[in-house]
């Protein structure tokens, strides 16, 4: 059986302290050259993410949270086409020059004909708001922790093995809190 | 919301705007008739950037710059650049470097361009201001015109497709360096670009006709939306032409009359000041002569068109001939021509692209030229939404030690400003901040294209929030979206 194609799409500012911890992690993983896993990083999701997007069988999100569970969070948005039908019914509000994972999904299927599986994992920052280079310490360590878990996953491809509906998180890691 | 300030009047606030980069936030003074007295945008700027490049080298800065922005990291690459290119004493470029920039720049216009189009603004000209936002937006788009939407994507993919061939990455792009760049086209990169050339300039054609076409439909309800006379501002070519690359700087009145021409952008003190506001992190550039009450101005593409006597390309030149027609050659002042002018420079770029690609100056190995060094620069350039500036001072040492920026959305903050307070004077009504206007102050905002607040956007921080308070505070109303 063929394994999955896995592309993680990881965004963010690395010139905003921990905005960066998307691009972070990306860099992880790209060092870890698992067979069939494509790393994209850029500093934010836009339309034509979607072309990339349609031509994988799942999609890791990875982004900087600045609020919910340390030290990080994987929540499974579900396959391309359900999240295109919630999208289509009122799921879109606020947006900007960015786009969401959700609507990278939802055009991925609207556009593309094709319905990857979408993840995102969501790791906890806590600076954001001045220029800077390099993570704060505590989320270097969220990130250390998001890279521990993450690794296994991809080589066994076991990401959203236990897939929970969409507006559920898939797993949180059992954080014991950070010190900043 | 709505809260009584000491002088009697009242305060609307919507925050924040939808669809432009990050947080803006609208406050309306209120008159004692409850009519719109003033309209006050709130951006969040960028802060603490002069801070972070102090000390560094000067090489370093047009990688750095491109940390300031996740729309337009090229167009702040370029103008460092160009500054440091005076700092070598490298500004008359090889013309392999200069071309090489150039088709990194037309590649930035392209997807800059596409993406506001067809993201940002076709949901609200193809279902009208008064759609539901649940389907006035590219999901919308996607599910109802599908093949408008796989152009928007594509067109915008291969504006990155040029950035990356031209900057070396597709993020924090290393192609332009202090007196030239560091790589050329090779021929299969030109052969993968040339590939998809001539639909590109299809699919531009196209997104020009239904801008025009919109425009001119709606031309009566347009005229007025958010409109008003003003001064115009942009680089312009040595014999008048539309240049988004290099030239002087040309000012214009709201009828046309020039206030300063082929000006050298290195002497941009000496015409253009900058107001500070206490209510406002962002400045309110004006130029000097006229004084900040008369001497604001707009930036972008409807200024360039504005000022340019022509456009070196034949369609977008056609393409201009028409849009001036509208208001018999004088300047075109309605801030919804915005997109029509927009549509023109994206097919401008293309064929631009479309002729750099068979340049065989791309190809050139004359990469970098040096001359006398300088300690003092300025960069100026044309981004898609409007004239940057770049300031900078170096040291014995080749460290920055002092920076100063002046980033388009902030040339066009006083505009942004008219815009908002134009459209609630026209549809405020009572004390009810209906939908119709919330929908309308965003569209007049979006005509600007503004970049809020640069490159950060980590995951929950984008709510939108409104609230109605009585005079006394109370809430009368609350309307969130996101």
């Amino acid at each position: 059986m063929t394994p999955a194609r896995v592309l993680v799409l990881a965004y963010g500012n690395p010139g905003r302290r921990d905005d960066g911890l998307g691009p972070a992690c990306a860099a992880a993983v790209e060092r870890w050259q698992v067979p069939g896993v494509t790393v994209s990083s850029d500093y934010q999701l836009t339309v034509e993410d979607a072309a990339a997007a349609a031509q994988h069988d799942v999609v890791l999100f990875v982004d900087a949270a600045c609020a919910g569970p340390e030290p990080w969070a994987l929540r499974a948005l579900g396959r391309s086409t359900e999240v295109a039908a919630a999208r289509r019914t009122g799921g879109v509000g606020f947006s900007s020059h960015s786009a969401a994972p959700e609507d990278v999904l939802a055009l991925a299927a609207l556009l593309f004909n094709a319905d990857p599986a979408g993840y995102v994992l969501a790791v906890r920052g806590y600076e954001f708001d001045e220029f800077g280079e390099g993570l704060s310490p505590a989320a270097g360590r969220n990130l250390a922790a998001a890279l521990a878990a993450l690794e296994p996953m991809l080589r066994n491809r076991t990401l959203g093995a236990d897939a929970a509906p969409a507006d559920r998180p898939v797993a949180a890691a059992a954080g014991s809190g950070t010190d900043r | 919301m709505v809260a009584s300030t000491s002088n009697g009047l009242k305060r609307v606030v919507i925050e924040p705007v939808t669809r432009v980069e990050g947080h803006g936030k609208v406050t309306l003074l209120l008159d004692e008739q409850n009519k719109v007295h003033q309209a006050r945008l709130h951006i969040v700027e960028f802060r603490g950037f002069e801070r972070f490049i102090q000390g560094r080298p000067f090489w370093e800065v047009p990688v750095l710059v491109q940390r300031l922005c996740g729309i337009c990291p090229v167009s702040h690459h370029l103008a460092a650049a160009k500054a440091m290119d005076r700092i070598v004493g490298g500004e008359q470029l090889t013309p392999t470097a200069e071309k090489m920039r150039r088709l990194m720049h037309y590649g930035q216009f392209f997807q800059s361009h596409a993406l506001h189009f067809f993201h940002l603004v076709s949901p609200d000209l193809l279902f009208g201001f008064d759609a539901d936002v649940a389907i006035r937006n590219v999901i919308g788009v996607a599910a109802k015109y599908p093949d408008l939407a796989v152009q928007g994507v594509m067109m915008r993919k291969y504006g990155q497709e040029i950035i990356l061939r031209t900057a070396g990455k597709k993020i924090h792009g290393t192609g332009a360096i202090p007196g030239g760049v560091n790589k050329n086209l090779s021929i299969a990169e030109r052969d993968f670009l040339l590939k998809d050339a001539e639909q590109m300039l299809t699919w531009a054609r196209g997104a020009l006709k239904l801008a025009k076409d919109y425009t001119l439909a709606h031309l009566d309800e347009l005229r007025d939306f958010g409109s008003f006379e003003s001064n115009h501002l942009s680089l312009i070519g040595a014999s008048g032409e539309l240049d988004l690359y290099h030239g002087g700087l040309r000012a214009i009145t709201a009828t046309g009359e020039k206030i300063f021409d082929h000006v050298d952008y290195q002497r941009y003190l000496d015409y253009i000041a900058e107001e500070v506001r206490p209510w406002s992190y962002m400045k309110f550039p004006f130029i000097k002569s006229l004084g900040p009450e008369r001497g604001w101005y707009r930036v972008g593409p409807l200024a360039r068109l504005n000022t340019a006597d022509r456009i070196d390309t034949p369609e977008a030149e056609a393409a201009r001939q028409e849009f001036m027609a509208v208001t018999q050659g004088k300047p075109n002042n309605i801030s919804m021509a915005y997109h029509w002018a927009r549509m023109i420079e994206l097919l401008h770029s293309m064929e631009k692209i479309h002729a750099l690609l068979h340049d065989r100056d791309l190809q050139g190995t004359d990469l970098v030229v040096r001359g006398p060094r300088r300690e003092e620069t300025v960069g100026l350039i044309e981004a898609p939404r409007g004239t940057l500036f770049h300031h900078y001072v170096v040291n014995k040492d080749d460290q920055i030690v002092r920076a100063n920026l002046i980033v388009s959305t902030t040339n066009n903050n006083e505009p942004m400003n008219r815009a908002v307070q134009k459209v609630a004077q026209d549809h405020l009504s009572g004390r009810q901040l209906t939908e119709g206007l919330l929908n309308r102050i965003e569209v007049a905002i979006r005509a600007y294209d503004p970049c809020l607040s640069c490159a950060t956007h980590a995951l929950g921080r984008m709510p939108l929030e409104v609230e109605l308070l009585a005079a006394d505070g109370t809430r009368l109303d609350r309307r969130s979206r996101g």
